[in-house]
């Protein structure tokens, strides 16, 4: 039989943490800082909302592009919480997660041969992503001395003629780091004068704890060339329920949304409902979630730093960034040797990309009690070393 | 008050007894500074008192309660202060309020049993020169009190990883 995999299929490398995923079902009393979703269930204002639009028969396909009132909803989300103006019934469309927007914003945008510049470390599904839509990915480094944020010299340097797309993440995952307003004013003029589209994955936003949290379309040179993808599952714990929205100037989200009516139709009717129960009550539930997470944030790295693990404070999302560069052994070597003999798990930064080596990306979405267990057993490693 | 100030009342708010260090890790300060910070909130009385909240059920006591509306003639050059001050002196009235709508006062009052409840409004309250009305409505069963939810819930599931 010849191999009916496709060239692209074996071109994307498997999931970098099933080993670890098969150590930790075995285990018992395993503290796991790999959970890249919040602890907290859906605000139950949302959950209504979905339950009231199954109870009334509100079962059946919506438009490729969303529910209308869901579109206005989050218009006027956008409007108050970042002031960029998207028009709902132009530029806007309603996904199946942000995951299946960044996949059609990705092939709207890719031809083959196309480099795509992806902030490194990033989330591991873009350079897959790029990857089956024939482009090529190129890493730009978010260092930690420059707080994991992307500067105009290293974007600059990866920059050649076939560059066509800017994909970032802020505030990101793995590193927790945040751009400004300014970060993001820093890059637009490379970024229009090399005529590079941006994709701009702020599924993150509202887990912004220092400082004004920021979207890239607030500005205006990037706004015409941004496709904005934000979303529910981080904001309003809406993890299960599989549904965000991108943003962009008309023919961009035409183009998407071309790609989306094929092949995801719509996204889950009952999850535009209660994604609109969120924006119009949520508010108050989220609001204490991200209070929390900042303190747990706080409580979290100051413990790393103490037990000597150097951490920076990261200003967004639910992730700590050590360095184990000290330690002498390499982030998957940590990893699996920390899980074995400490029962804490943590995803090795190597995963994210290639700037994420020699360093550990643990969510602090857990429990406090949960968090200085682990910090005490992460000191006890760090002993035996 | 700044957003510090902010973040340790909410910490106080949900656990009073937290020590200072603990405190000190969740709101990134030190630990001089949060103990000079609440002070401050203390002294300006932002901050009124610490206290327990208590399972009395569990501690052996009988308890009851009801919600008390009272209807109320207000006072000429005093409203409804001088009535609410008076009512606010018996140690039954565990809170009072001054509401909108069809009734003026709301009252929650606790007792050993509801025996002692209905006899305390109707002797203690329902006499007062200036009650025209009130309605007793007996606490059945309470699922949720200052914020904190009493019954048992069953957490949601997650896997052991996920990016």
């Amino acid at each position: 039989m010849r191999d009916f995999i496709s060239q692209r299929a074996h071109a994307i490398p498997p999931s970098g943490i099933r080993r670890f995923f098969d150590i930790v079902q075995e285990m018992d009393n395993v503290i796991s800082l790999g959970v890249g979703e919040p602890d907290y269930s859906t605000p139950w204002v949302a959950c209504q909302a979905g339950i009231a639009s199954i109870e009334q028969g509100q079962t059946a396909y919506t438009s490729n592009r969303g529910l209308p009132a869901l579109r206005e909803e989050i218009g006027r989300y956008l409007k108050r919480r970042f002031d960029v103006t998207y028009n709902p019934a132009t530029e806007m469309m309603v996904t199946t997660g942000a995951s299946e927007a960044l996949d059609v914003a990705i092939r709207a945008v890719t031809d083959p041969g196309d480099e795509i510049l992806i902030g490194d470390p990033s989330y591991v599904s873009y350079g897959p992503g790029v990857t089956l839509a024939g482009g090529t990915p190129v890493w730009v480094p978010c260092r930690a001395e420059d707080e994991f944020r992307m500067t105009p010299e290293t974007l600059m340097e990866r920059i050649t003629p076939k560059s066509k797309a800017l994909l970032i993440n802020f505030p990101n995952n793995p590193t927790g780091g945040v751009m400004s307003r300014d970060d993001y004013r820093a890059i637009a003029d490379i970024v229009v004068d090399h005529d590079l589209v941006v994709i701009s994955d702020e599924i993150y936003t509202e887990l912004t704890y220092d400082g004004d949290m920021a979207s890239a379309a607030s500005v205006p040179a990037l706004r015409e060339r941004t496709i904005l993808i934000n979303g529910f599952s981080k904001a309003y714990a809406m993890t299960g329920w599989r549904i965000a929205y991108i943003c962009a100037p008309q023919e961009l989200c035409d183009a998407a949304l071309k790609i989306h009516q094929y092949v995801m139709l719509s996204a889950p009717t009952m999850s535009q409902y209660a994604a609109i129960g969120a924006l119009r009550g949520g508010d108050i539930a989220r609001e204490e979630m991200v209070t929390e997470y900042q303190m747990r944030r706080n409580m979290f790295v100051r413990g790393l730093n103490r037990i000597g693990l150097p951490c920076h404070m990261p200003k967004g999302a639910f992730y700590a960034f050590p360095s184990i560069q000290e330690t002498g052994i390499s982030d998957v070597e940590f990893a699996e040797r920390l899980v074995t003999e400490q029962h804490v798990a943590v995803v090795p930064g190597s995963v994210f990309g290639p700037a994420g080596e020699g360093h550990l990306r643990c969510a602090y979405a857990v429990s406090r009690d949960d968090l200085r267990t682990a910090v005490e057993r992460i000191g006890e490693f760090l002993e035996s070393l | 008050m700044d957003a510090k100030d902010w973040l340790l009342l909410r910490i106080l708010e949900e656990d009073g007894r937290m020590d200072v260090r603990e405190i000190a890790a969740l709101a990134d300060l030190d630990e001089e500074e949060v103990a000079s910070r609440i002070t401050a909130l203390e002294e300006s009385g932002v901050i009124r008192a610490y206290c327990a909240s208590i399972n009395w059920e569990k501690a052996g006591e009988d308890t009851a309660a009801a919600t008390v509306n009272l209807k109320v003639n207000p006072e000429r050059d005093f409203g409804y202060d001088r009535i609410a001050e008076r009512i606010a002196r018996f140690p039954q009235v565990r809170s009072l309020r001054l509401i909108s709508g069809v009734y003026d006062f709301e009252l929650l009052v606790t007792g050993r049993n509801l025996q002692e409840i209905t006899r305390f409004v109707s002797e203690e309250i329902a006499t007062l020169d200036q009650i025209r009305e009130t309605a007793t409505i007996l606490v059945m069963k309470t699922y949720k009190e200052n914020g904190r939810i009493l019954f048992e819930r069953k957490e949601g599931e997650r896997l052991p990883f996920s990016f």
